[in-house]
């Protein structure tokens, strides 16, 4: 039999104006277990808690009850208390007579009789509760980035920078993701590769971190702390540890006629190709769908021109297993494509290019050599229209379009409208808007740069239609203000398509067991409050594979990002919470039924020997539940079909017993 | 007095089109999009910009609720799934359909009927006007 | 003992027992925050806090019926909002499926409700609230759900 102390809180006149709070510690006196009970202006209070542990000590409780605030008030509070008497932390249960009591009744008799009765029912169940002490898993301190864009990359080095080893995987050749593709970078136009290079430098020389290139990860298992990744690193046909990046390969191989991914399709390249000059690792790849050799066994000029002896034409897929204590999401961003909309003549014209075509058309290092050209006729364009929101904020274009802003498009298609403008000033340049989005340090005054220095015409307005007409586009659109129909021959049109989460992120997703939304993007652990965390410990998210994000905010993501890992991997142990589901051997018949609605993989099955009545032993499977991974929602509990799965705090028998109480 | 029957009136011409025009974020794609637009005197963006606003009156004056080709373009395009097409439809029968309202009888067409008059017009005429 | 009782509810007014569970991380914020607002709802809603609404076996349901209970409802977070990703879903179907049997056994499908409701909603915990026990009481005191197994 429990010995249980009651301590009843007035919080000031809080509790005492509408419950008469000596009546509720004299009535709980008349408990069964009850051996003390009193009340007291402050229970949280200093002297409120010395007034606990002074009547844990005289009267040998075993369990406590305050009646007071809510317990997601002050649990954790007389928690610390319980454990400062000396006796277990979870042998405290709290009735919450304020929020849910004083403060919503008005009249004291009232008040006073729902308090007893809750009262009643937190002695009922703090009689079951039983000493719970919290699980410790070690915490393996290697980090692992998934995704080497600028968002990955500064993530990494910030885990690096803290002394702890990280691993980025990324699925291209390269790392440097999207941004190793833009031109120049908003408000303060200074250029892309000028300062993302320097850090993929960074990357690569740092001790602490390991770049697993052309490679994905294809299982995770595991919990916070403790995870176990494998990662399929696709054959290069190169050895990365041989090359020496000098390029010759990429000059002789025969093979010519291969879509330029980097440069989105717009030229091309051989076979045998490094994506770009500041590639990192600067290492050749084999394209083995183009590549002779690899398709019919004859070429072999890259092989022979070699002189490190880097090909192998029979290299493999190599599976990397690793233990990783945290893993970071950094996917990224994709356009979304743009050719459903078929109004804007996208898949009719070379003329009609999206943002990011745009993007490698103004690079130096792009297919034109930084030289604005049309992609049909190589003619310098005269007349730009640029439109904004295609596929963005379209709320009825399902399975075309996204509902949300993109966020990113009003800053870029200012930065592209400027910088064809101060490049080219005979060119006329129009962007057609819904609305001019341009939040952030210096956003607002670069836009209107755009228009009252460089002579940008804004239009509040969308374009209807783009038609193809002896190789001009004429573009029919709205001109709001003005009320009138606008119809231009333009030389270009530049779509701001929507950006959508890479497509690898959802199965990365699955993989987790990290949630997502409707949009694919990840859902962080709370929208205000815990931005850069997944809700499934240890998962964090850094960059655009959360929400449509800029450049600085996404370094900003990033790096924060990096601080939580960095605090996860600085603990030796991790403490779990202890009210996690047990399942119970001896009634457990191995059904599945737990597993199957668990939604954190928590629970698995083990072959175990157990002793009949009959002195024979006999090997049954059970479930068992990892308490590190476990949350505590008791999905499982309610499942099994044999009463075996029971949530410690939350037990089948406490929950009864506070329904025995109130309804008595 | 003349509030209500504006108000009625508004109510009426969307439950007819079931069109919500709140749902308009006013990018002006349908207006950018319509074949007709140098014909009209209102467009399709303020069609439903002045119900919105119970603005009614001036579009049942005006030829404009004729001269809508009921091509559905701006219905196609609209990002929003607004629908102009349907309410300039509604607009129109409330004009029309009124006892007593008939301003011609069918006799009276023929001679109205312009050699250049699109096709589609007609058809679309046909089709909503058979109904 | 049992005339009196029976005189007592009688001459009283009837007072539902109602037992409310609450999933900890949205409807018991919810109730958290009606009680910061100071908005009313009867006492006669004692409130049993749980770590999601799929915590909740049918079985308490059944043993709140059999003790006397005159309602009972279940309250928690927004379908796609739920703290453990899906446990809400599991409860909406339990539910459905206890609340019509429940129906048959003669317990009417007003005594029993599923409410979803987030932390930032007090206002409509409270009107639930309200609006529940008022349903319930309108019915009357509940036929008490007995224990179908044989006892001595």
């Amino acid at each position: 039999m429990q010995r249980i102390g009651v301590f009843v809180c007035w919080c000031g006149s809080n509790i005492a104006a509408t419950v008469d709070v000596h009546a509720v510690a004299e009535a709980a006196k008349l408990e069964p277990g009850v051996v003390f009970s009193t009340d007291y202006q402050y229970m949280c209070s200093q002297a409120g808690q010395n007034m606990i542990i002074d009547a844990v000590k005289e009267h040998k409780l075993t369990g406590l009850v305050i009646c007071s605030c809510s317990p997601r008030m002050h649990e954790a509070t007389f928690r610390k208390t319980a454990a400062n008497a000396g006796i277990n932390p979870y042998m405290v249960e709290i009735a919450n007579i304020r929020e849910q009591c004083s403060w919503v009744h008005k009249d004291m008799p009232t008040g006073t009789e729902k308090a007893i009765i809750l009262a009643k029912a937190a002695i009922a169940k703090v009689h079951l509760n039983t000493p719970l002490t919290p699980g410790e898993s070690k915490v393996t301190k290697r980090a692992l980035v998934i995704g080497g864009g600028i968002a990955g990359i500064q993530t990494a080095l910030d885990i690096a920078d803290a002394g702890y080893p990280v691993d980025i995987v990324e699925k291209e050749p390269t790392i440097g993701g999207k941004m190793a593709q833009l031109d120049k970078t908003f408000p303060t136009l200074d250029c892309a590769a000028c300062i993302l290079t320097p850090k993929m430098v960074d990357a690569a020389q740092n001790e602490n971190i390991r770049i697993i290139s052309y490679a994905k990860v294809e299982e995770v298992g595991g919990f916070v702390g403790n995870f176990h990744v494998k990662i399929r690193k696709k054959a290069r046909f190169v050895n990365e540890d041989v090359c020496t990046g000098c390029g010759l390969c990429t000059e002789k191989c025969p093979q010519k006629k291969v879509p330029n991914a980097f440069n989105l399709n717009m030229d091309n390249h051989r076979a045998i190709y490094i994506p770009f000059a500041q590639a990192v690792p600067k290492v050749a790849v084999i394209d083995p769908d183009y590549c002779n050799m690899l398709k019919n066994g004859k070429c072999g000029v890259c092989a022979k021109v070699c002189t490190a002896g880097a090909i192998d034409y029979k290299q493999e897929d190599q599976i990397i297993e690793e233990d990783y204590g945290a893993i970071v999401a950094a996917t990224g961003y994709n356009p979304i494509s743009v050719e459903k909309f078929d109004e804007f003549a996208y898949s009719q014209s070379k003329d009609v290019i999206t943002s990011l075509e745009f993007e490698r058309l103004t690079n130096a290092a792009g297919p034109t050599a930084g030289k604005l050209l049309r992609p049909s006729d190589g003619e310098h364009p005269h007349t730009i229209v640029f439109v904004q929101c295609v596929g963005s904020r379209c709320a009825s274009c399902a399975g075309k379009g996204k509902e949300y802003c993109s966020k990113i498009c009003c800053m870029y298609t200012a930065k592209h409208a400027m910088l064809v403008r101060d490049k080219y000033p005979d060119t006329e340049v129009y962007v057609f808007y819904i609305d001019v989005r341009t939040p952030g340090k210096n956003f607002d005054e670069f836009y209107r740069r755009a228009v009252e220095e460089y002579g940008v015409h804004y239009i509040k307005g969308m374009v209807g239609k783009v038609t193809p007409e002896n190789g001009k586009l004429k573009v029919q659109a709205s001109d709001l203000l003005a009320d009138r129909q606008l119809h231009i021959d333009a030389d270009l049109v530049v779509l701001a398509a929507a950006i959508e989460p890479d497509k690898s992120a959802r199965p990365l997703a699955t993989m987790l067991t990290a949630s997502m939304d409707t949009n694919d993007f990840f859902t962080e652990a709370h929208p205000k409050l815990r931005p850069v965390e997944s809700p499934t410990a240890g998962i964090f998210l850094s960059g655009a594979c959360q929400g449509p994000k800029d450049i600085p905010e996404t370094v900003s993501q990033a790096s924060a990002a990096a601080a939580k890992v960095i605090g996860l991997l600085s603990k030796n142990t991790l403490k779990g919470n202890p009210c996690v589901a047990q399942s119970d051997e001896l009634m457990c018949n191995g059904c599945s039924s737990c597993a199957n609605v668990c939604p954190y993989g928590a629970i698995t099955y083990v072959n175990k020997e157990f002793r009949m009545p009959d002195r024979t032993t006999k090997v049954r499977r059970v479930a068992s539940v990892n308490p590190a991974v476990c949350q505590g929602c008791g999905a499982c509990t309610v499942a099994c079909p044999s009463g075996a799965m029971d949530l410690n705090g939350f037990k089948n028998n406490q929950i009864m017993a506070e329904v025995d109480a109130i309804c008595k | 007095m003349e509030k209500n029957k504006t108000a009625a009136l508004r109510e009426q011409i969307l439950r007819a089109s079931g069109v919500n025009p709140k749902k308009c974020m006013r990018c002006g794609k349908c207006s950018g999009t319509c074949p007709a637009y140098d014909e009209m005197e209102y467009h399709p963006h303020q069609f439903v910009y002045m119900v919105e606003t119970g603005n009614i009156e001036p579009l049942l004056h005006s030829e404009s609720v004729y001269k809508c080709l009921s091509c559905f373009a701006c219905v196609e395009r609209c990002p929003r799934g607004v629908e102009p097409a349907k309410l300039i439809e509604a607009l129109c029968a409330a004009v029309t359909r009124p006892q007593g309202a008939n301003h011609m009888t069918p006799d009276d067409i023929p001679a109205l009927l312009d050699e250049d008059l699109p096709q589609q017009a007609i058809v679309s005429a046909l089709r909503k006007y058979m109904k | 003992m049992q005339v009196n009782e029976s005189n007592i509810v009688a001459n009283e007014e009837f007072r539902p027992k109602i037992v409310a569970f609450c999933c900890n991380w949205c409807s018991y914020a919810g109730a958290d925050l009606a009680g910061n607002n100071r908005l009313a709802y009867p006492a006669d809603i004692k409130i049993i806090r749980v770590p999601c609404s799929c915590r909740v076996n049918p079985m308490f349901i059944l043993r709140a019926f059999q003790r006397g209970a005159d309602g009972v409802i279940l309250c928690g977070c927004h379908p796609g909002d739920c703290h453990y990703t899906s446990g809400n879903y599991y409860t909406r179907r339990r539910m459905a499926m206890l609340f019509s049997m429940l129906n048959y056994l003669g317990i009417e499908k007003e005594r029993t409700r599923v409410e979803w409701v987030s932390a930032a909603e007090g206002a409509k915990f409270a009107a639930t609230m309200q609006d529940f026990a008022e349903k319930v009481k309108a019915l009357g005191p509940n036929k008490r759900l007995e224990d179908l197994r044989c006892k001595q």
